[in-house]
Formats: structure tokens, sequence, C-alpha cells
């Protein structure tokens, strides 16, 4: 079984399938719970098999190589798996597994209102992109599975195409990732230019070649490129609408692995193909981590679309994996090894951890919005006492988001933090401002983190519900709850055993081109994590041990001190009026004072208006209504004067247009001679 | 290795003395009030009595409300048991200033949940003010404490406490300024002013009061005493890691108790000063708060790019 894991013959049977699901759900259309079935049961198959796959090179640390040569020109099927692929691939199985699962459940409100057969296909065939992103390892064919990734996804975006907002969403999508494929495409071919080959391995070899110019005008096409998919700001505006509009599990996938694609790409590139990083890359790619973790949760905390603002989340984390990712680009700069190996281990487990409990809180999203049909959580509340499990579930992510101990999102941030000290240790004056300015921002980040999901949390499922919907939710399928009681578990189980997690990952961080010869280091013994030479001391178990210790003292300190006293259950203190669910906290008003305070950043803009009975005695207002909305500074700063500068290079243009038949021939015919001469000399 | 004993000897320290620190603090603030004030050993009084009378818990209420108070309360407990208190010997896997930071963040995350949780105004606005004041105190409160970690080179806060025993003297002056920035986010973790008043239920100003309106009983208990944990344990951390001096380095019963005398007399020291404080200066309004936060921050900054 396991010789058999080893052949490359598995990543074809894991290819088709997913072939079988797509193709199979396609033609089972007719019978909404046939392709249901059909197409999420070879999803499951296919996910877990690749996760196996993924796990056995992982454990025997050696890396696959398989091609397919074809008749086109530069286009190898070529498949490299090593260990940092393997590590993607895990991830990626994970979660679709899991999502999976829950989708056998979750997919049945779509039942005679969409074409399920459709929607199983394009979710088997992202899932396949997804897995071909990550194995690629020529250009042409990466580009190719980059593509089938984007556009199943588009598909995936505007599934709930009767909403029209769905389908906007989906456009902007479409455009701002064909922006970011272009510059991928621009960045590839001027590492062709130099190597002369389009399969990665060979640009490994042939990339020393390059000129330090050329490998800066690569380090910033990709940064765009790749840095359009993983959502930093400010090219992340596609983020927050395309994410919420796709169905919850899919959601999950986007949020959880797919945006991970890019950070997996910025690894390929500047650790693993081009060679000797300058510092100011490190120090771009830490700043623009800062921007987007601080923004990123301040949009977030604006935001009372659940999803939406789960999806500014994303781009919060993106930031904190980019702040690991940073710290350890400056560290190879530099010559550090070992500080960068601890930066990457920190990046790669924060998008391990991520990818676990972002997909969990959309999937708790999607088990909240199949009974309330709405993603406003002004209109949720109490739902704690009517959905019990996804409450939970919802609080365990909500508490792994918030980086609180003992769960898995504490120990990344903390060595993210980790990483950043050490650069400040090492480095001097402007560099070292460098590294604690960023750490200040993680700081402010995570504390904002846990104010935005105390918002989430406390609005959504405590107190009384705001609306009739909310009152009449039940708890959903058990399919959901498996998916969600899976991944709320494994952030447990990751947080406590984070030591050994990390071990695997400096083997992980130790395969890639940059950092070999790095002696490959173990950060943790007998789960007790040290960093930088006692730098630093953590044990994930033992934090758990004296968190229960304490909670069993406590209960114990109670017993004794406090004899058998009656508990009546009472209303709220209600000043003497009725209490109504309007008397509640709202997620606005909840987050109402950290946008005052933070207003320079976020604009806000505010609309009064007040009806009177009448009109000429403004005395007695009939009613009083405020209108709160975020200004979106990117676009009037940035996307505008990009457009309107698009607008006038294009009228320019124009000009050579005049609608002549004649003066189109005359321009072919000057093209022509000009490519005839540059040929002939 | 560290033993089984110390450590529950430890662990119970900060609940023990806790409360005293609080009628201290009182105490001090009612001579300035020119008054003669409650014993400084009400506070026990205090606990003993709410842990003896009924409860009543609102309808709206769920679990979380219910066990909010033992978690609360519990992580204090946690964190008390992780702190040099005494000797600097013991490095805990636990005590790193990270994880100290974070597990206060906890409880945090669950107090405010519990304020929500009762679906009455002022719990729900004491929450947003609580997570208001306590995100933006973290970025302080971290880099103040980096500052030390800087200095000691390591981030654990059994060695910092050793490191600052013989403060290397390129150190003093960053050392103070962090101590600064430290003390704002002290007072605005522990719910005191400027930050907070924790004498009143002034619904336009309270935040810490407001959350925990609703208990009764021996939750309350919990809760009132957890917070004042808190407060001992900010303290203890301001007294033991900027000033160490009296701290043990041989595990003696001779050189435990000198360490406890000399703990003694600082926290009384820092609790004369806060209660100075609060009795001098006004409190702020609450969107004047992260103007201080902010400052905290900035000095932090300063400090850690004055450490050569």
């Amino acid at each position: 079984m396991l010789s058999f894991l080893n052949s490359s013959g598995v990543i074809l049977i894991i290819l088709s399938l997913f072939s079988i699901g797509a193709v199979g759900a396609l033609i089972l259309q007719k019978n909404n719970n046939l392709a249901n079935w059909w197409g999420n049961g070879f999803a499951i198959i296919g996910s877990l098999v690749s996760g196996l796959f993924a796990a056995n090179i992982l454990a025997s640390s050696q890396t696959l190589a398989y091609k397919i040569s074809t008749s086109f020109p530069g286009l190898g099927l070529s498949f490299n798996i090593d260990r940092l692929s393997a590590f993607f691939i895990l991830i990626i199985s994970l979660i679709t597994f899991v999502c999976s699962v829950y989708a056998l459940g979750y997919v049945k409100h779509y039942y005679r209102k969409y074409n399920i057969g459709t929607l199983g296909f394009f979710y088997n065939t992202f899932i396949a992109g997804l897995l071909l992103v990550v194995m690629a390892s020529n250009a042409l064919f990466f580009l190719i599975a980059w593509e089938i990734m984007s556009l199943t996804s588009y598909f995936l975006v505007v599934y709930e195409n009767i909403n029209e907002q769905n389908v906007k969403a989906g456009t902007l999508y479409f455009i701002m990732t064909h922006v970011g494929t272009a510059f991928i495409i621009l960045a590839f071919f001027l590492l062709y230019n130099t190597t002369g080959s389009l399969e990665f391995e060979a640009m490994k070899n042939g990339a020393s070649a390059l000129s330090p110019l050329l490998k800066n005008i690569i380090f910033v096409c990709a940064l765009i490129g790749f840095g359009t998919k993983a959502g930093i700001i400010p090219l992340h505006i596609w983020l927050p609408s395309a994410h919420p509009a796709a169905p919850s599990h899919v959601s999950a996938i986007m949020s959880g692995v797919m945006i991970k694609t890019g950070i997996y790409m910025f690894i390929r590139m500047f650790f693993d193909i081009l060679p000797n990083a300058p510092l100011w890359w490190g120090i771009c790619i830490l700043i623009v981590g800062s921007v987007s973790s601080l923004l990123g949760v301040l949009y977030a905390l604006a935001e009372h679309d659940l999803k939406k603002l789960l999806a500014y989340h994303s781009i919060e984390n993106i930031g904190i994996i980019l702040l690991g990712l940073g710290s350890s680009l400056v560290f190879l700069s530099a010559g550090l090894k070992t500080f960068a190996m601890i930066g990457l281990i920190a990046a790669l487990f924060h998008t391990l951890n991520h990818a676990i409990f972002k997909a969990l809180l959309f999937l708790g999203a999607g088990s909240i919005i199949s009974q309330t049909h709405t993603r406003n959580i002004e209109e949720y509340g109490g739902l704690i006492k009517l959905m019990p499990a996804t409450a939970l579930f919802f609080l365990v992510g909500s508490m792994a988001i918030s980086a609180l101990p003992p769960l898995n999102g504490f120990f990344s941030e903390w060595l993210t933090f980790q990483s950043l000290f050490s650069g400040a240790t090492s480095f001097g004056t402007l560099t070292k401002l460098v590294f604690v300015l960023s750490a200040g921002a993680l700081a402010f980040t995570g504390g904002l983190a846990a104010a935005c999901f105390v918002k989430a949390f406390g609005v959504t499922f405590l107190a009384r519900p705001r609306s009739d919907e909310a009152k009449h939710a039940k708890e959903s399928d058990l399919s959901l709850q498996i998916g969600m009681g899976v991944l709320a578990a494994l952030t447990l189980v990751i947080g406590v055993s984070a030591g050994n997690v990390s071990n695997m990952l400096s083997g992980v961080a130790g395969s890639v081109h940059g950092l070999a010869g790095s002696e490959i280091i173990n950060i943790a013994n007998s789960n007790t994590v040290h960093v930088n030479n006692e730098f630093a001391v953590l044990s994930m178990p033992a934090l758990l041990a004296i968190l229960l210790a304490a909670l069993l003292i406590t209960y114990i300190l109670v017993k004794i001190l406090s004899g058998k006293q009656k508990i009546t259950v009472g209303r709220t203190w209600d000043c003497g009026t009725d209490l109504t669910p309007r008397m509640e906290i709202t997620a606005t008003g909840f987050s109402r004072s950290i946008i005052t305070v933070f207003k320079n950043v976020l604009k806000p803009t505010r609309q009064n208006e007040i009806e009177y009975d009448d009109a000429n005695l403004r005395y007695f207002p009939k009613s009083n209504s405020i209108h709160l909305e975020l200004h979106d500074v990117y676009q009037s700063f940035f996307y505008k004067p990009l457009k309107n500068l698009l607008i006038k290079i294009s009228d320019q243009m124009r000009k050579i247009q005049s609608g002549n038949m004649n003066a189109y021939i005359l321009y072919i015919f000057i093209a022509l001679m000009g490519l005839l001469l540059i040929v002939a000399k | 290795m560290y033993s089984f004993i110390p450590w529950l000897l430890q662990l119970l320290f900060i609940p023990a003395f806790a409360p005293l620190c609080i009628g201290l603090t009182r105490k001090i603030k009612a001579k300035f009030q020119n008054r003669q004030g409650a014993s400084i050993w009400q506070p026990y009084l205090d606990l003993w009595k709410l842990f003896h009378k009924d409860e009543i818990i609102s309808e709206d209420a769920s679990w979380v409300f219910r066990f909010a108070p033992y978690l609360v309360f519990g992580v204090t407990l946690a964190i008390g048991a992780s702190l040099p208190l005494l000797s600097t010997l013991t490095r805990l896997p636990t005590g790193d200033f990270l994880g100290i930071v974070y597990l206060i963040a906890l409880g945090t995350f669950f107090l405010a949940l519990s304020g929500v949780d009762t679906g009455g105004g002022f719990g729900g606005f004491g929450g947003s003010r609580e997570m208001l004041v306590s995100s933006l105190t973290e970025g302080g409160l971290i880099l103040s404490l980096f500052t030390l970690a800087l200095i000691a080179k390591s981030t654990n806060l059994f060695s910092i406490s050793a490191v600052m025993l013989a403060v290397p003297s390129f150190a003093i002056i960053p050392a103070v300024l962090a101590f600064i920035s430290f003390c704002i986010s002290m007072l605005a973790e522990s719910s005191r002013y400027p930050f907070d008043n924790p004498a009143t239920h002034l619904e336009l100003t309270m935040i810490h009061e407001a959350m925990i309106l609703e208990y009764s009983g021996k939750r309350l208990a919990l809760m009132e005493w957890a917070a004042a944990n808190k407060y001992l344990i900010f303290i203890s951390l301001a007294v033991n890691l900027f000033y160490p001096a009296g701290l043990a380095t041989t595990l003696g019963l001779g050189s435990l108790l000198i360490a406890f005398g000399a703990l003694t007399i600082k926290v009384a020291v820092l609790c004369a000063g806060v209660a100075t404080l609060e009795s001098s200066i006004a409190k702020l309004r609450i969107f004047r708060l992260p103007d201080l936060l902010f400052t905290s921050f900035i000095i932090s900054l300063i400090a850690i790019s004055i450490i050569a």
C-alpha cells in the first residue's frame, strides 16, 4: 500500500477521481440527491487519496518527479512534488475533505433552486485545479492549472446567480484575477528569457545568471501577480465581495486554501527559484504584511455581513503569514539561515492554522446562513440556544483566530512574534525599526481581532434573537456538524502538539532551495519549542495543563467557599421598561468606538435622516435613522485614478482608428514592412 | 525540576493577597478624601458574603455567562503560577511573556462575551468599551515587555527578572521608559483611573462594572476576585520585572522570606502610587483613552530604539 502511494500513478488516479466526480455530477444533474452524493462523494475520496499521498511524501522526505511530454512547444506536463508541494497538497486535501463532508448536508438547501450538477462539476474541477497548481513544475502547465483554478472559482462565485450582487462580485473577481495573471505571465517570461526554459527546475539552476535589475522586476511582478490572489492590500478589493458570494463550503476552500496558493508561489519564487534575495524584498514584504494585517482587521471590524467580515480576516491573516515570510527573507539576505528557518516555519505554520480555523468559521457561517437566510449579523442573536453545536464550534474558531491559548492560532502568532523579535535583536537602526514596528502591528492586530470576534460571536449567538428567522433557527444537519467538529478538534490538537508540527515544518522549510545547507534544526524537544538559543521557550502542553489545573482548582475553591445557594432565573435588569431585542448591542454599535478611534484611516461616512410628524413643528420626530458607511479609499485614491488614466490613454489610441478601411490597410502594410526589415537585418 | 508544592503555593499566592491589595488601595484613597474608610480586610469579607448569597441569572444568558467567571478566575490563577513572584529560579515553560499577555486576552475575551450575553444595554456597551481599551493596550504592553526581553536576551519572565537584578548600566533609561509605558498598560488592563472608575456604576463611563452588572452571588464573587487578581498580577509584574531587588536567587527559607518581605513593601508602594494617582487626576473621556494608549506604545518604541 505504501509503496503504491509513492508511485507517480497516484497523481493520475487522484486527477481521474476528481474528473469522474465532475463529469458524473453533470450527467446526474436531473436528480439533485444523486448529483450531490456523486459530486461530493468523489471529492471526499479524491481528497482522502491525495491527503495520504502527500502525508506519505512528507514522511518519507523524498521528491517525486514525473513528466508527460507533449508536442506543444515549451509545455511539459511535469509534476515535481517536493516537501513544500506535499505540505500544501496536505492542507488542500484536509480542507477539501472536511468541506466535502460538510457539503453533503449543506448543498441540500440549494435543491430545486439551483443546478446541483453544475455545482458538483465546478467544485471537483476547482479542487483538481488547486492540486495541479501546487504540483505543476512547468511555467506553462502552471499557468493552465492557475487558470483552471481561477475560472472554476469564478463560476462558483456566481453560482447563486439570482442575486445580482454575486454576479457583480464575480465580474470584479474575474478582472482582478486576470490582471494578476498578466503579471505572473510577465514574471515567467522574463525568467524564460534568461534561463531558456519553462521548467521550474531549469529556472532554478539558471537563475543565478539574472541581472539584479531583472531580478527586481521579476520580484515586483510576482509580488503583484501572486499578491492579487493572496489578497494583499491594496490588491484585495475582489476578495471581500467574491468570497462571501460563493456557497459557504466553497468560501471555506477559497479563504482557507485558494489564497494560500499565492503564498505557496511566493515561497516557490523568492526562496526556491530566485537566489540571493536582496534586503529590500524582505523589508517590502514585511511592510505589505503589516499594512494588510492591520487594515484587514480594521475593515473586518466595520463589517456586519458575517461572511464579508471573515473575508477581511483572511486579508489580515495573509498579512500575518507575510510577516513571517518577510522576516525570513530579510534573514536570508543577511545569511542568517537559522533565523530564516524560524520565520519560514512561522509562515508555514500560520498557513496551516489559518486554513483550519478560517474554514471552520466559514462552515459555521454557512450553517447559520442556511437557517436564517441572511448574512447580516444584525438579524441574528441568541442562536447559541437554538444551534448549540454550531455555536460551540464557531466559538472555538473565534478563539483560535484571536490567537488565544491553548489553540493553534496562538502558537503560530507566538512564533511569528519570535521571528520578528529575532530581527530586532540582530539588525541595526532602520531594519530593526521595521521589525519592531511589524511586531507592534502584529500586537495591535491580535487585540483588534479579539475585539472583532467578541463582536461576531456575541452579536450572532448571545442575548436574544433579533429577527423571526433567528427565532426559528434549528441546529444544522449531522454532516455539517461533523465537518465543523473535525476542524474544531484540529485547532486544539495542532495547538497542543505544536512542537511536533513545527519539527515537521522545519523539514519542509529546510527542503527549500534557498535554505538548503542550513542544518535541519528540530526546534522542538519533547514538544517544548526553543527559539534562538533559549531566547524563548514555550511548551503548549504545559500551557494547556496549567489552564486545566487552574480551572479545576477554581471549581474546588468555589465548592469549598460557597454553600448550597439557590439559583433563580430572572429577567435582565431593564430599567423599568420592557426589554426588546432592539436594546441589545448591535454589531455596528459594538465596533463604533473603535471605528471612531481609527476614523482617519477608515473614513467613516454618516447620514442622518429625521422624519417629523409635523414638518413645521419640529419637536416630535416620527422616525430617526442613521446610515453608517465606510468611505472606500482604495476606489477613490487608487483604482479611480488608474481607471481614468487608462481611459485617457485609450482615447488617444482611438485617434488612429479612423474607421477608414484604406487607413487600416496602410497600418497593416507598415507593420508588415517593419517586421520584414527587422527579420532581414 | 520544579516540584509540586512550591508551585501550588505560588498558584495560591495571588488570590490570597489580591483582595488585600484592593483593600489597601481603597484605604489610602479614603484617607485622601478625609474619610476613615473601610478596613483593609473588607474585600475578604465582601467576597465571603457574596459566596454565601443566592444567585439570579438572566433568562437570556447562555452557558457562556455561567462558565465565564470560572474561566476568567482560572486564567488569573494560571498566570499567577507563571510569574517570578519570589524567586528567579524556576524557569517554567509557560512563563513566556507573550504567553502571559495572551492568557490575559483569553480572560478578557470571555469577560466581554459574558457582558454581551445578558442582552442588556449596559453589558453590551461594557464589552465594547473593554475590547476597545484592551485591544489598544496590547501594543504598548507587548513592546514594553519586549524592551526588557531585549535587555535580558530572553522572553522568559524568570530570566528577565534574573538579569534585571543586576541591571547593566546601558539599560537604565530604556527600562525606565518601558516602566512608564507598562504602567499605562497596567492602569488600562486593571480598570483603574484614568481609564475606568472601579468605584462607580455610572452608566456613561463604567467599563468593567458594566460587564459584570448582571452577576450576583458566587459568580460575582469570582469576577470581583479575578479583577483583584489581575490588579495584583500587573503590580507584581511591574515591581518584579523592572525593580526585582530582593528576589530570591537560592531556594532557602531565609532568602524566600526576604523576598516575601521585599515584595510586600514594593507592592504596597505601588498600590500607594496608584491610589495617589486616582485621587489626583480625573477620569479621561473615552475617546481620549486611545491617545494615552498610543503614547504608551510610542514610549516603548523609543525605549527599544535607544537600546544599543
